[in-house]
């Protein structure tokens, strides 16, 4: 850590001037006027302002679904807290938040729609009048539910995640100009996927995607928040061209936690069927998304609940199951898939509910998941959804789980109970992440963005080194040293000598970017094949300077060899652009610069898993929970890079520890969000992530280029599930049952005490 | 997230600063160590014409003991008391205190006189004063008063500051021999303001005790003579005698409606009165 980063808050340019936006303070109004004072006048833009502006809209081919369109500025209503209004433009922040401040409001406040559940209601408030309902998208996947509703043991619970706001270090951040030698309008954002926001852009500005360079410079961290196309991107990249100098808009902290977007507020009604031995009969579930008041491109507004369906049933064998989800509109920001996206909800729903059927079975919740998980001679296995699991041993990794936290150590320990009146739990949790899923998936959602082949280009320089250009961005992954690796596996170039270019629509190939834990499996595949083909390049070259048969040379530690004799790389680089007089006339043209494409041998995703196990200790009286161990069993295939992906790992983790005990964006009824700063929305320090103990297994994907698997997410799905498992095994003997994160002081106090209750009544 | 538009203004001593108090008419801010008043600032949730920066006066920056008691200067800062670089009359207790005030780099920069004028339910000097019996001074033009810490903070965020005052020392007694320590808060996260406080200063030789419950919705429960507490007589087996249903009480008369929240205060006190019988 050298504090060299340049983010987008470290751009200066000339003439450079800041914005600040007039938000709605209301979630849902009808906007009767918006009043500048005179003083003011042409330098508060509104949409009345934005002639030929299109609205965003992020449209998902699913039959059914309901179409919203985001005006950049606000037009006719507001829909939620932090809806730009105005944007007011000065020579400092500060200056424009005066502006800003100075602008006065006449709304005329409408009911707000704040409870996903009651949104789905006949006669509940309208967010978008003309739908008739509040219902973005209502999906339903069924296999022979009939079949498990005889089931011995039948588990129903109410499960729920809270609403989160993702919070990465950097927020988002805008700088645009536009140059009119070139008529280009360029724009520097906060970006994990730079293309998408240029083809975003472009349809909303109506102009061609020439005409728009992107470029997204450091980026402090991703995680799904800066994967959008924002309004506040498209005011920008107009007003410049308006104003003719460059404008700026940095997210503050504020704005983060109102106003931009949330993720993870998830709402179960699910049933488990099993029989007496633990063996899983079926799951029946009625999952509803509070998907916020918008569509955001490209990933719209449904693919988070409807992901619930397809992937809830996760690595578990299991022969019925249904599942219907409900996209939800409300009076808030849009919900956005966060780091594991669906995952992380629909793992704390079904493993709530294991460790639920353990205890009808009187089995150990271990035991429960070693009996259904799908076994490791069943690879490749299609689960009742449909999803192909490539390769693993999940029963593996959750024995490993196990032993690491010593299970039998700990139930003697329960036994033996604690000095300090704290209560001790143990739990266990297990996902699966589907990972650089491609085209045959996404064209399935029919949203604006499918991912297609990924293309790398790779170019020897002429002293020899390498560049390579990648349309997926780095924000705190280390791709720089991961996709270098990569190419010195295949050119035996020294690391030292190869550069990533990334993060610029005009450097780089196009891409979708990077999300779904992708860049790994694609870009690295994109690497190794943009990389093959420059070798074979580079040995035609090589084969001529050795005045060998082409066939008959090989390319080993960066150089071409020969029976003869071996040329490096560097030579021939330097004869191919130096002295292309040493060539000889029959040279193959094509030269030592090549793009090319990669897809895995199938594109339905790779599937890493984990094994999450948390041991923990719950204060009844004063609800605090501490995290005393905390293991991590994990199966990424072939590890690239084990210090990178250890990173994260834990990076994960910190992020699910978040959602288990910590995070939560509260509203009030009329829609006000509760949690304005970070003293009210608590993000988890360094002290309350314990060291965790990692462990990995290593089982290649059949399908990749050296059989890696994206491992992106994963960190952060399990945590809640393992620690909430945790939490009710400590406190199961008193009757305490938690289904909803975060797990706060108030809510196990609360339970605490109704089980009191409940208890004195029984007796 | 900038502050409005203020004028700034940065005293050599405290006469001039309160004469600049006083010619701003209520329309001026003491900033001090600015921990509560920075973000405040930046939130624009005060807007004031002035400000007034304290930071610079060393005549508040003082710890003296006279007679019985240390009188600390206002811009004295949690570190100054963590480190141990004023004296401390009460054996530990104001240096425990001040070592879990939120982060380090707070209570670098953080006074106690500015945790006490801002006068946040959730801080650890409203209530930890007001267990130890210390005494608040207030300066203006027009002289000097000093009053109990609990007299002082009238409310959430609310204390007896009049236009123009501002706070000049605390006076802390010194702790007797035989009086016991307690204090414990229970927070989200490290660092983080508490949701529950229990303070307490038992001296079981002399039949005495201070508690208080902090972190309530308004000014701390401050209860002087604390004897009902513990089953109507303090004593050296007051742990024993703790009385979880009176502090309950005290806490529903106080107008905290949330059961789950009085529960965990009790438990927050009882671990308080634990520490001191330890």
């Amino acid at each position: 850590m050298r504090g060299r980063g340049q983010y987008v808050a470290d751009i200066r340019l000339a003439g450079l001037q800041d914005v600040a936006f007039v938000r709605s303070p209301q979630a849902h109004a009808r906007i009767r006027g918006i009043h500048v004072p005179e003083r003011h006048r042409g330098s508060v833009f509104t949409s009345a302002d934005l002639v030929g502006i299109k609205p965003i809209r992020a449209v998902s081919g699913l039959p059914g679904f309901k179409i919203s369109e985001q005006p950049v500025l606000a037009t006719g209503k507001v829909r939620q807290v932090g809806e730009l209004v105005a944007m007011c433009v000065a020579p400092t922040r500060a200056e424009a938040e005066d502006i800003a401040a100075s602008v006065t409001l006449d709304l005329e406040e409408l009911p707000a729609v704040t409870d996903m559940l009651k949104a789905r209601e006949p006669g509940s408030a309208l967010v978008h009048e003309h739908w008739g309902d509040n219902v973005f998208l209502e999906t339903n996947y069924e296999v022979d539910i009939s079949a498990a509703l005889d089931a011995p043991i039948k588990v129903t619970r109410e499960i729920s995640t809270a609403r989160q706001c993702m919070s990465p270090l950097e927020g988002r951040g805008v700088v645009a100009t536009f140059d009119r030698r070139l008529d280009q309008l360029t724009l520097h954002s906060a970006a994990q996927m730079p293309h998408i926001t240029r083809s975003g852009l472009a349809e909303c500005l109506g102009m061609e995607e020439g005409q728009i360079r992107v470029i997204s410079p450091d980026v402090g961290g991703g995680f799904g928040h800066k994967g959008i196309l924002l309004p506040e991107e498209v005011c920008l990249s107009w007003l410049t061209m308006q104003r003719g100098h460059p404008v700026r808009w940095i997210e503050d902290r504020r704005e983060h936690l109102v106003a931009s977007s949330n993720c993870r507020e998830h709402h179960y009604r699910i049933t488990l069927y099993a029989d007496r031995d633990g063996t899983l009969r079926g799951i029946d579930c009625e999952a509803t998304v509070d998907s916020g008041a918008y569509s955001s491109y490209p990933f719209s507004a449904c693919l988070e609940a409807a992901q619930v369906a397809s992937i809830l049933p996760g690595p578990y064998k299991m022969p019925a199951y249904r599942c219907r989800t409900f996209s939800v509109a409300t009076n808030k920001c849009p919900i956005l898939p966060y780091r594991g996206v669906a995952r992380t909800g629909v793992c704390f729903a079904l493993e709530l509910m294991l460790d639920l059927v353990a205890a009808e079975a009187g089995l150990e919740p271990g035991e429960v998941r070693l009996r259904n998980l799908v076994l490791p001679e069943q690879m490749p296995f299609d689960n009742i959804t449909k999803k192909h699991f490539d390769s693993g041993d999940y029963p593996e990794a959750m024995r490993r789980a196990l032993a690491a936290v010593d299970i039998d150590a700990i139930r003697v320990r329960q036994g033996r109970g604690e000095a300090d009146g704290r209560r001790i739990g143990v739990g266990v949790s297990i996902y699966c992440e589907q990972a650089a899923h491609g085209t045959s998936v996404y064209s399935g959602w029919g949203i604006p963005m499918v991912p297609g082949h990924e293309q790398a280009s790779a170019r020897l320089t002429p002293d020899g080194g390498l560049e390579l250009r990648v349309g997926v961005h780095s924000h705190g992954q280390g791709m720089e040293t991961t996709l270098a690796q990569v190419a010195h596996e295949m050119l035996g170039i020294d690391v030292a000598k190869i550069r990533i270019v990334l993060g610029d629509t005009a450097l780089t190939p196009y891409s979708t970017g990077t999300w779904g834990s992708r860049s790994m499996v694609m870009a690295g595949g994109a690497v190794a094949t943009a990389c093959r083909e420059l070798g074979e390049r580079a040995k035609r070259i090589g084969a001529k300077l050795l005045q060998h048969d082409p066939a008959s040379v090989v390319l080993q530690n960066g150089e071409v060899r020969g029976v003869n004799g071996s040329v490096s790389l560097k030579v021939i680089a330097h004869t191919w652009y130096r002295r292309p007089q040493d060539l000889p006339a029959d040279v193959d043209p094509g030269g030592l610069e090549v793009t090319q494409g990669y897809k895995p041998v199938r594109d339905s995703g790779t599937f890493s898993y984990a094994a999450h196990a948390a041991v923990v200790a719950v204060d009844p009286d004063l609800g605090e929970v501490e995290i005393l161990d905390y293991v991590i069993v994990e199966d990424g295939g072939v590890l690239v890079n084990p210090l990178v992906v250890d990173g994260q790992i834990y990076g994960g983790l910190a992020q699910g520890i978040g959602t288990a005990l910590y995070e939560e964006m509260p509203f009030d009824a009329s829609g006000q969000p509760l949690a304005t700063t970070l003293a009210d929305y608590l993000l988890p320090g360094a002290t309350e992530v314990p060291a965790a103990r990692l462990d990995h297994m290593e089982t290649p994907s059949p399908y990749t280029q050296f059989g890696v698997k994206g491992i992106g997410e994963g960190g952060a799905i399990a945590p809640p599930a393992a620690i909430a498992n945790a939490v009710n095994d400590a406190l199961r003997p008193l009757g305490v049952e938690l289904m909803q994160s975060p797990i706060t002081p108030h809510r196990v106090v609360e339970a605490v005490l109704a089980a009191r209750a409940a208890a004195r009544s029984a007796a | 997230m900038k502050p409005a538009p203020f004028s700034y203004e940065r005293p050599r001593d405290l006469d001039a600063a309160l004469s600049m108090l006083a010619a701003s008419n209520g329309s001026a801010k003491i900033l001090a160590g600015g921990q509560s008043l920075g973000p405040m600032l930046n939130l624009r949730l005060v807007q004031p014409e002035l400000i007034v920066d304290i930071s610079g006066l060393a005549e508040l920056k003082r710890a003296d003991i006279f007679g019985e008691e240390l009188v600390l200067g206002a811009l004295v800062t949690h570190a100054d008391i963590e480190d141990g670089r004023v004296v401390d009359v009460t054996r530990g207790a104001m240096r425990g205190v001040a070592a879990n005030i939120a982060y380090r780099a707070v209570r670098n920069r953080g006074t106690i006189g500015g945790s006490l004028s801002h006068a946040d339910p959730a801080a650890d000097w409203i209530s930890a004063l007001s267990a130890l019996g210390a005494r608040v001074t207030l300066r203006s033009l027009a002289g000097a008063r000093t009053m109990a810490i609990e007299a002082f903070v009238v409310g959430a965020l609310e204390s007896a500051l009049q236009a123009g005052e501002v706070v000049e020392a605390i006076h802390v007694p010194t702790r007797s021999a035989s009086a016991h320590w307690g204090y414990a808060k229970s927070c989200r996260k490290t660092g983080e303001f508490a949701h529950a406080i229990g303070a307490v200063l038992i001296d079981p030789a002399a039949a005495t005790a201070r508690v208080v419950i902090g972190a309530i919705d308004t000014a701390p429960i401050v209860v002087t003579d604390a004897a009902g507490l513990f089953g109507g007589r303090i004593a050296a087996d007051y742990k024993e005698r703790f009385d979880a249903r009176f502090a309950d009480a005290l806490l529903a008369r106080a107008g905290i409606d949330d059961v789950v929240q009085r529960h965990i205060h009790v438990g927050v006190l009882r671990r308080a009165v634990q520490e001191a019988a330890a």
